[in-house]
C-alpha cells in the first residue's frame, strides 16, 4: 500500500530546510489547486473553519493578497494585521504580537518581517504553523515554489536545466530559496551580478556559479531569474548607477540572444523596466511574468494544505 | 491468507453486468461521462466505460476526480501518496455523471465526491456505481449500480486489487493487522 | 576558626608550583602551605586541630581566586540585565574574585563620582572585588578625553570605551598618549565601526545564507593593526579586547615579536564554538565580536598556546530574556560568561590539551593581575585566602535558567559539562551562593 507523504515540520520557513520530496509534494499538488483556479467556482471548503492570519510588518500589496486569496480559496477565514492600525507601531514586542494572534485562535500564520530569521523566532513561541512570506534577507520560500512550478510547467523539469539569477543575489530572499530550491531539483544554477552584490561567499555555495558578465553567465541558459534591483541601494556603494548597472546586467534582447531560444524570462515583481529588465523582454515572448503570478496562488494554497494536513495525522 | 471476496473473473462479470445496468437505466449512452474517485475508482471507470463502448460502439469520456479538498475527514486520502489530478475533460454541465469507486462504506467519500462535482458545474444527474458495498453507511446514500455486498465488521478492511496497480484483478477482506499479500 | 583544606591538587603560578598541598587557614588568612606527595596531618603537628574544620578537596585543584578583566556589571543603568551585587555572587560561583567593570553603564563610569559609586555598591554587597574600569572618552562618544586622571586615583584600573570601539584614529592617539603619561592602560575594543556598519555575526557564506549583515573579520584586524601602531607610536600601553579571528592573533604576534607593549585576551565563547552557533537564529549566540569560523577558534587556541594572548576574559554581557527575544538584527550582542568560562576554559586542558594546567591558571590569574597591575591571583602564606576549588570531573547538564547572573543568556544552554567549582574564598571567607 501506499503510504502518505507528509511535509516533516510544522512550518514552512525556507527551502532550506524541505527535503526534495516535500519539494516535489507543494509541486504536485499544485496541480491540482491550478485546476481548481481553472473553474469557475474557484472555491474548495478543504480548509472550512481554519483562521489564516497574514502578519505583515513590512507592506506588500502583492504577497499579501496572493496570500489571502489562497487562503480564501481553500475557504479559510482570514485576518490581516499590518501597517500602522496594528499594535506593531505601539512598541508592543514581536512576541505579544504573536502570541495575541495565537489568542485569536490561528492555525495559520504568514508572516513577513524586514529583519531576517523573525519566522523561525516566532514558529518557537506559536503552536500555530508559520509560513514565511519573506524574512529580511534571507528566504522568500513560496517564491522559489512558485518559480519551480513555472519552469516545470514550461520545461516539463527542472533536473539539467541551466538557470540563472541575475542582479541584486546578497540582498535577495527570493534568490536565496530559487538557489536552494533548484539545487535541490538538480538544476544548474548561475548567479550573475555586480561582485559588491554577489561577494565571494557565493561560490561556497555547493554547485553553484558565479560570473560578474551578464551574456557570458546567461549563455545556453534554459532559464533566466531577474531580481527586483532595490533602488534604496543606489548610492550605497553597491553600484554608482542604475544607468550603468542597466548597460552591464540589464536584460535586453539583444543580451537574451546568449540564451537558448527558447529560454524563459521570470522576475518576481514588481519590475524596474529599464533597469534591470527591458521591456522588450518583459513583454516579449519569452516571458512568463505574468503567469508566475498566477502559479503563486496555486502554490501558496498547496503549501497550507499540506501544513494543515499533517496536524489531522 | 486474507478471504478473497471476488476474484479475476468475476471482477470481470460484475464490471459487464453493471455496465449493462448503466446503459439499460440510461436509455443508451447520450450524456453519459464515467468519473473514476482516485484513486481505487479511476481504473474501474475505465473498465466499465471500455464495456460500454464495445457494447454500444461509441467512445465514453472518463475522468478522475481527487476528493481531497472536500473531505470531512483525513481518512478520506489515507490510499494515496499524494494529491491526485482531477480531469473531466468533457466538463460536467449538462453530461449524465456516473461516479465510479471501489469499496463503499460510510458514504463521506460519495458525499466529498457529489460536492466536488457540483463544484465544477451543473450536471444533468449524478449517479453512483461501486464494486463492492460493505455496509456501515454515516450518510443517507445508495449505490444505484452496486457489485457485491458484503457483510464486514467496521474493523475489517476491504481491498480490491486490480492488475492497472500491479496485482491480480481480485477483491480481499483484511483483518486488522493483515496485510495485502 | 581555622579551615584546613586537605587533598587538594594546588595550582599555583605565582610560584609556578603545581602539586599536592595542603592550605590551613586560620581567621582568614592562609597560615601555611604544606607541598607534599603526600600531605599528612603531622604536617600540621604544632597546631590543636581540635576546632579545624576540614575540606577534603580529593580530586580538586586549587587555583588563585581568578581575575577577570573584562565584566559587565550593567551598574548603573540596566539593573533589569545585572546588578553589581547579582554579577558579584555570579563571579565567585564562577571562581573569580576580582571583576574589572566596563564602563558602558548609564551614565557612562567617564568620571571619579560613577566610580566611587560602583565601588561604594560593591563594598556594600560584598561579593567579589570590583575594579572599575574608567571610559577612554566622555559618555564613550569617541570625542574628548575622560578624566584618567581623577578615575585612576578614584579607583579605576585602566581605561576602555568598551563596546564601543574609538573610531577616531586621533583621539586614540591621545588616548595613549595621555595614558602613557597617567601610566594607565588602554583597552581596545577593536574594530572599524564603517566595516562592521550594521553586521549583526560574522561575514561569510554563513551569514549570506541566513540573510544577514556579516561583521567581516577584517573589520577587527585593521582596528588592531591601527591601535598597535599607534601604541607603537607613542609608546603607550595597548591591551586588545576580546580577540576573535585568526588575522588578530598574527598581528598580535608580529607586534609582540618587535617588542611593542601589547597584550591580548579572549573569550570562552571564542575558542569553544563558532558561527555555526548562530543557527536558528539563535540570539544567545549573537556577541560582537560575532563567532567565527572553525580556523578562528583553531587559531585563537593555538595564540592561547604560545602566549600570543595572555588573558582569558569571560566579556560577561548579561541581557533580560525580552531583550534577547528581540529579532537577531535588534537583540543587543553578549553572552553571559562569568558561571561557565572556568569550565570551558578548563576543556583546553583536559580536552584539548592545549594548555597546561598551569598555562591556563596564568592566563585567568596573574597575567591579568600582571598587566592590571594588581597584587590579586596569587595564593601566599600570611596573605587573606583568596582562592578557587574546583571538581574536575563533575558532570552535568548547564542549565541557563540556574545561572546566578541575571543574564540567562548563553549559548551554552544544554551542554553537558565536566567540571564545576566547588568553593570560592574571597577575602578568606568561603563564598555561599
Amino acid at each position: 500500500m501506499n503510504t502518505r507523504i507528509l511535509l516533516k515540520g510544522k512550518d514552512l520557513l525556507g527551502i532550506k530546510d524541505l527535503s526534495t520530496e516535500e519539494i516535489m509534494l507543494l509541486l504536485n499538488s499544485a496541480t491540482s489547486f491550478k485546476e481548481i483556479l481553472g473553474r469557475d467556482i474557484k472555491k474548495v471548503p478543504t480548509l472550512r473553519g481554519r483562521t489564516v492570519v497574514n502578519l505583515f510588518f513590512e507592506p506588500s500589496t502583492r504577497t499579501r493578497t496572493s496570500f489571502e486569496l489562497a487562503a480564501k480559496r481553500l475557504s479559510t477565514d482570514v485576518v490581516n494585521f499590518s501597517g500602522p492600525s496594528s499594535s506593531i507601531v505601539k512598541g508592543e514586542s514581536l512576541l505579544d504580537t504573536a502570541l495575541t494572534v495565537q489568542a485569536l485562535g490561528a492555525d495559520l500564520v504568514i508572516i513577513r518581517h524586514s529583519s531576517s530569521g523573525v519566522p523561525h523566532m516566532l514558529s518557537r513561541h506559536l503552536r500555530a504553523s508559520v509560513i514565511n512570506a519573506g524574512d529580511g534577507t534571507n528566504e522568500h520560500p513560496t517564491q522559489a515554489l512558485l518559480d519551480a512550478f513555472t519552469i516545470l510547467e514550461k520545461k516539463g523539469r527542472i533536473e539539467g536545466l541551466r538557470i540563472a539569477i541575475v542582479g541584486d543575489i546578497l540582498h535577495s530572499r527570493v534568490a536565496k530559496s530559487n538557489i536552494y530550491c533548484l539545487r535541490k531539483l538538480g538544476a544548474e544554477v548561475r548567479l550573475i551580478g555586480p561582485a559588491t552584490l554577489l561577494p565571494r561567499w557565493f561560490g561556497e555555495f555547493e554547485g553553484v556559479k558565479v560570473y560578474h558578465d551578464l551574456e557570458t553567465g546567461i549563455e545556453g541558459a534554459d532559464v533566466i531569474m531577474m531580481l527586483r534591483l532595490q533602488l534604496e541601494r543606489q548610492g550605497t556603494g553597491f553600484f554608482p548607477t542604475t544607468d550603468e548597472y542597466f548597460k552591464e546586467w540589464g536584460l535586453t534582447k539583444k543580451k537574451l540572444s546568449a540564451a537558448k531560444p527558447d529560454a524563459i524570462v521570470m522576475h518576481p515583481g514588481p519590475m524596474n523596466r529599464g533597469i534591470e529588465i527591458a521591456s522588450e523582454v518583459a513583454d516579449g515572448p519569452n516571458s512568463v511574468i505574468l503567469e508566475q503570478v498566477t502559479n503563486g496562488l496555486a502554490v501558496r494554497m498547496a503549501v497550507m494544505y499540506h501544513l494543515e494536513e499533517r496536524k489531522e495525522e | 491468507m486474507p478471504k478473497q471476496l471476488l476474484d479475476k473473473k468475476e471482477i470481470d462479470r460484475t464490471l459487464t453486468r453493471i455496465s449493462h445496468e448503466i446503459i439499460e437505466k440510461n436509455k443508451g449512452t447520450e450524456g453519459l461521462c464515467l468519473v473514476g474517485i482516485q484513486r481505487g475508482g479511476v481504473h474501474l471507470a475505465q473498465r466499465i466505460a471500455r464495456k460500454i463502448g464495445e457494447t454500444e460502439g461509441v467512445e465514453i469520456p472518463v475522468g478522475s476526480l481527487d476528493i481531497s479538498f472536500y473531505r470531512d475527514d483525513i481518512r478520506i486520502r489515507k490510499k494515496q501518496p499524494t494529491v491526485s489530478r482531477t480531469e473531466i475533460p468533457c466538463g460536467v454541465d449538462d453530461k449524465k455523471i456516473i461516479l465510479v469507486d471501489d469499496v463503499f462504506f460510510t458514504g463521506r467519500s460519495i458525499r466529498a465526491a457529489m460536492d466536488a462535482i457540483m463544484d465544477m458545474g451543473r450536471p444533468a444527474l449524478v449517479q453512483l456505481a461501486i464494486l463492492v458495498d460493505r455496509g456501515h453507511r454515516e450518510l443517507p446514500i445508495r449505490a444505484d449500480y452496486a457489485g457485491k455486498n458484503v457483510p464486514t465488521s467496521k474493523a475489517e478492511r476491504v481491498e480490491v486489487l486490480l492488475k492497472e496497480d500491479g496485482y491480480e484483478d481480485g477483491v480481499v477482506l483484511l483483518q486488522p493487522g493483515e496485510d495485502v499479500p | 576558626m581555622m579551615l584546613l583544606i586537605t587533598n587538594g591538587y594546588l595550582v599555583n603560578p605565582a610560584e609556578n608550583f603545581e602539586g599536592k598541598a595542603d592550605i590551613l587557614i586560620e581567621n582568614g588568612t592562609v597560615k601555611k602551605i604544606i607541598k607534599s606527595e603526600k600531605p599528612k596531618k603531622n604536617n600540621f603537628k604544632d597546631n590543636n586541630f581540635k576546632d579545624t574544620e576540614v575540606f577534603d578537596a580529593k580530586g580538586m585543584y586549587i587555583f588563585p581566586g581568578l581575575v577577570d578583566m573584562h565584566t559587565h556589571l550593567r551598574e548603573p543603568g540596566f539593573e533589569h540585565k545585572e546588578t553589581i551585587s547579582t554579577g558579584t555572587l555570579a563571579a565567585l560561583r564562577g571562581g573569580f574574585t576580582t571583576v574589572c567593570a566596563m564602563p558602558n553603564t548609564n551614565p557612562v563610569n567617564d568620571n571619579a563620582g560613577i566610580t566611587e559609586f560602583i565601588l561604594s555598591k560593591a563594598q556594600a554587597a560584598g561579593n567579589a572585588r570590583v575594579l572599575p574600569i574608567g571610559a577612554i572618552t566622555k559618555g564613550q562618544k569617541g570625542e574628548e578625553l575622560a578624566e584618567f586622571y581623577m578615575m585612576k586615583k578614584a579607583g579605576c584600573v585602566a581605561f576602555s570605551d568598551d563596546g564601543k570601539p574609538v573610531a577616531n584614529p586621533l583621539v586614540m592617539r591621545r588616548a595613549l598618549e595621555y595614558a602613557r603619561g597617567a601610566g594607565a592602560l588602554i583597552i581596545s575594543h577593536a574594530e572599524d565601526p564603517l566595516l562592521s556598519e550594521k553586521g549583526v555575526m560574522n561575514e561569510g557564506a554563513l551569514s549570506v545564507s541566513m540573510g544577514m549583515k556579516g561583521i567581516p573579520s577584517v573589520s577587527e584586524e585593521i582596528a588592531i593593526y591601527r591601535d598597535i601602531a599607534l601604541a607603537e607610536f607613542t609608546g603607550g600601553r595597548l591591551h586588545v579586547a576580546h580577540v576573535s579571528t585568526e588575522g588578530s592573533v598574527r598581528i598580535i604576534r608580529q607586534a609582540k615579536e618587535r617588542g611593542v607593549a601589547v597584550t591580548a585576551e579572549t573569550c570562552p565563547h571564542y575558542f569553544t564554538i563558532t558561527e555555526e552557533a548562530v543557527a536558528g537564529y539563535n540570539t544567545n549566540a549573537k556577541v560582537n565580536p560575532p563567532l567565527r569560523r572553525k580556523k578562528d577558534v583553531e587559531a585563537i587556541i593555538e595564540g592561547l598556546r604560545d602566549g600570543t594572548i595572555d588573558v582569558i576574559a569571560t566579556d560577561h554581557a548579561p541581557h533580560s530574556l525580552e531583550e534577547k527575544t528581540r529579532e537577531f538584527d535588534s537583540a543587543p550582542s553578549g553572552i553571559s560568561g562569568l558561571e561557565t568560562a572556568l569550565i570551558l576554559a578548563l576543556k583546553l586542558v583536559l580536552e584539548e590539551g592545549a594548555l597546561s594546567l598551569m598555562e591556563l591558571a596564568g592566563k585567568l590569574t596573574v597575567n591579568p593581575a600582571g598587566i592590571l597591575g594588581l597584587d590579586s591571583g596569587i595564593i601566599k602564606e600570611g596573605a587573606q585566602a583568596e582562592l578557587c576549588i574546583v571538581d574536575p570531573a563533575k558532570e552535568y547538564v548547564l542549565k541557563s535558567q540556574e545561572l546566578i547572573s541575571k543574564g540567562k543568556n548563553t549559548p551554552f544552554d544544554g551542554w553537558c559539562l565536566k567540571g564545576a567549582v566547588a568553593a570560592t574564598f574571597f577575602k578568606g571567607r568561603l563564598a555561599r551562593w
